[in-house]
């Protein structure tokens, strides 16, 4: 029998929900254990195998000096490296430290800021390393980790368009929030895939999947300024969890006065 | 009842009290009814169980990237335009699986899809409704290649029209010849008369099962007064159409306009969400997506609803072809109301409105028409050049 491809998972600054979406595969989970071996997984077991490992899931973004040299021992140990969620993908919500001056905030929040090494800004693995592909969302969607994990054990593209999440909301016959309520939503800027969980609970969307293929960010902006909303609250609308993806903070700064 | 029904090509009157029979007999024929309902603050399709779940007394208000529910004075209970969901997803649905394949020995076996299509009966459905249902028709079934299950759902289809008692703030089907009288396409038309606390349809039957459930109803011949009254209220909702489009000689203006600068004017507005393609009733456009389990044991091919304004839906190797916003733009409105006419013989547009109404930013397709019109790259050529001659074509 042919050996089972090695998965590891890698964590760096991030809340863990994401490689935690790998346990909640639940149904699915004895299926993907059949057909790979889990080789570093420490939210699921302490037995840590050596590399190299056939595909890695990298949670989380990179922070520190340490972790901007850990992410290319990881890359060297890695085939197949794949970003999962907003932090890995975009620098997640502490990207957020990227708009501002960090050491005020260490200086704020540490009793002794002098233990603290951290980097000006919060960034993306890709920023580092080579990715081979990207996972969005905050979290990433279950469904979306066991196609994306299914398609390269397959040895094919995963179905992971890139298109907004109004084509998935007008699929699943969700009345649109924005027109049918003046609810401002991001949708028609971001990526589909988390399966419209707010516009489908008549809430907007809050681009937890960050920006989708040509975003026009500045026409909607645009739109929400006409529904009454306040330039500081187009900021903060744009400035979530994937606030430094580059659309994205780029709209935001242009509301910042 | 033996040959043709009484009922056939006549106009009978239906009280608002006897309504509710509709769907019983429906029902009892064995049909799935489906009509408007109100949800999430919309009129959207959905199944109804009687006319107690029609939305009684209410109406719209639509405007560019605007849609509210509203109250009207009346119980009416047709008495609204057109909403979010078209007829479309239940006779193209968004979602469906074509085939499964299972790895056996080495060799594949593809499993048909099994093909279960409900009789459905759709209550309500609009003239610029049964126009579009018309294209699709021409889209699915009269091209070189039938689409079996379409043609399956199209014909386990009941449908009961109404002609429309207002237009809303987007309509323009009086502009596209599709409206607001239903002509054609139905199995049953209603026109709904509200006058002096009397509450009654005039019903027509336009085919012979049209004719055989109507004759089954409580029913009794129109008088000339109730259908002067019925053709009241198609007139009156002909003049109020929110929207005009000129669409004389469309095909020569868009086509000699492909670098009009109106193009980069509205690629600034539109967020390529695609919402104006999933509203449209006529937009048929999908996408395949294959997807294996984790074992590879097991594979199936879906079938989606996929939009021209989508990156991937012009996709080929290399690269997309329509990668700007102005092209895909221009692809859409182009396809819809010009190139449509050369593929299909046909307009792609009912003047419905919905894709003014549920675009977020507003677009306004009858307003890129008339900025274009306005500006026709022909005419401003001729006045440069002081010719005043007649259009060569």
């Amino acid at each position: 029998m042919p050996q089972k491809p090695k998965v590891a998972v890698w964590k760096f600054a991030s809340c863990d929900g994401c490689q935690l979406t790998l346990l909640d595969c639940e149904d699915e989970l004895l299926a993907l254990a059949g057909e790979v071996e889990i080789a570093n997984f420490a939210e699921a077991s302490r037995a840590i195998a050596k590399g190299p490992y056939d595909l890695s899931l990298v949670e989380g973004s990179i922070t520190t000096p340490h972790d901007a040299e850990r992410i290319h021992q990881i890359r060297r140990a890695s085939k197949f490296l794949v970003t999962i969620g907003a932090c890995a993908t975009a620098g997640g919500i502490q990207a957020l430290r990227n708009f501002r001056n960090v050491n005020e905030f260490i200086s704020i929040v540490y009793a002794t800021p002098s233990y603290i090494e951290t980097l000006s800004k919060s960034t993306p693995i890709a920023e580092h390393v080579p990715v081979d592909f990207e996972l969005r969302g905050c979290p990433i969607d279950k469904g979306q980790l066991l196609e994306v994990i299914s398609a390269f054990l397959n040895g094919r593209k995963p179905n992971t368009p890139r298109h907004s999440v109004c084509i998935e909301c007008k699929r699943r016959g969700v009345v649109c929030v924005m027109v049918a309520h003046g609810t401002a939503c991001l949708g028609p800027v971001t990526q589909d895939g988390c399966g419209v969980i707010c516009p489908g609970c008549q809430r907007g969307c809050y681009g937890c999947f960050g920006p989708k293929e040509t975003p026009n960010t500045r026409s909607l902006s645009g739109w929400f300024g006409d529904l009454g909303m306040k330039e500081q609250e187009i900021v903060r609308v744009f400035r979530t969890f994937n606030a430094g993806a580059e659309p994205f903070r780029r709209e935001s700064e242009a509301h910042e006065h | 009842m033996n040959g043709e029904p009484a009922t056939t090509g006549r106009q009978f009157v239906i009280e608002r009290e006897h309504f509710d029979q509709l769907f019983e007999l429906l029902a009892r024929k064995g049909y799935r009814v489906v009509g408007p309902r109100i949800r999430d603050g919309a009129i959207v399709y959905d199944q109804v169980n009687s006319a107690a779940d029609l939305p009684a007394g209410w109406t719209e208000e639509q405007e560019g990237g605007k849609y509210r529910l509203k109250r009207r004075e009346d119980e009416a209970l047709f008495g609204y335009a057109v909403g979010p969901h078209s007829w479309k997803k239940f006779l193209h649905p968004p979602n469906v699986r074509l085939w499964q394949a299972m790895r056996k020995e080495g060799s594949l076996e593809v499993q048909e899809e099994k093909q279960e299509v409900p009789k459905t009966a759709f209550i309500g459905a609009r003239s610029c409704e049964l126009h579009a249902i018309a294209v699709q028709d021409r889209v699915f079934m009269n091209g070189p290649y039938l689409d079996t299950s379409y043609r399956l759902r199209r014909d386990s289809v009941f449908i009961v029209a109404v002609n429309c008692g207002c237009a809303g703030g987007t309509c323009f089907c009086v502009s596209m010849n599709t409206g607001p009288k239903a002509t054609s396409g139905f199995d049953l038309v209603l026109t709904e008369a509200l006058e002096e606390g009397r509450h009654y349809f005039v019903a027509e039957s336009g085919t012979e099962t049209g004719a055989a459930v109507l004759a089954e109803l409580s029913q009794r011949p129109a008088e000339d007064r109730e259908i002067r009254s019925a053709e009241e209220v198609v007139a009156r909702t002909a003049g109020q159409m929110g929207r005009t489009m000129d669409v004389s000689d469309i095909k020569g203006l868009l086509y000699a306009n492909y670098e009009h600068p109106r193009w980069d004017n509205v690629a600034a507005r539109c967020l390529t969400c695609g919402n104006c393609t999933s509203v449209c009733p006529t937009c048929f456009c999908t996408t395949v997506e294959d997807v294996t389990d984790l074992s590879g044991q097991k594979a199936e091919r879906w079938q989606k609803w996929d939009s021209c304004f989508t990156m991937d839906f012009s996709y080929i190797h290399g690269g997309s072809v329509r990668s700007t916003p102005k092209a895909r733009y221009r692809q859409w409105m182009t396809h819809k109301l010009a190139t449509w006419i050369d593929q299909f013989g046909t307009s792609g547009c009912v003047g419905c409105g919905r894709c003014i109404t549920w675009c977020p930013v507003a677009i306004d397709i009858t307003e890129e028409v008339r900025a274009i019109r306005e500006s026709d790259f022909r005419r401003t050529k001729r006045d440069r050049h002081g010719d005043t001659g007649t259009d060569s074509g």
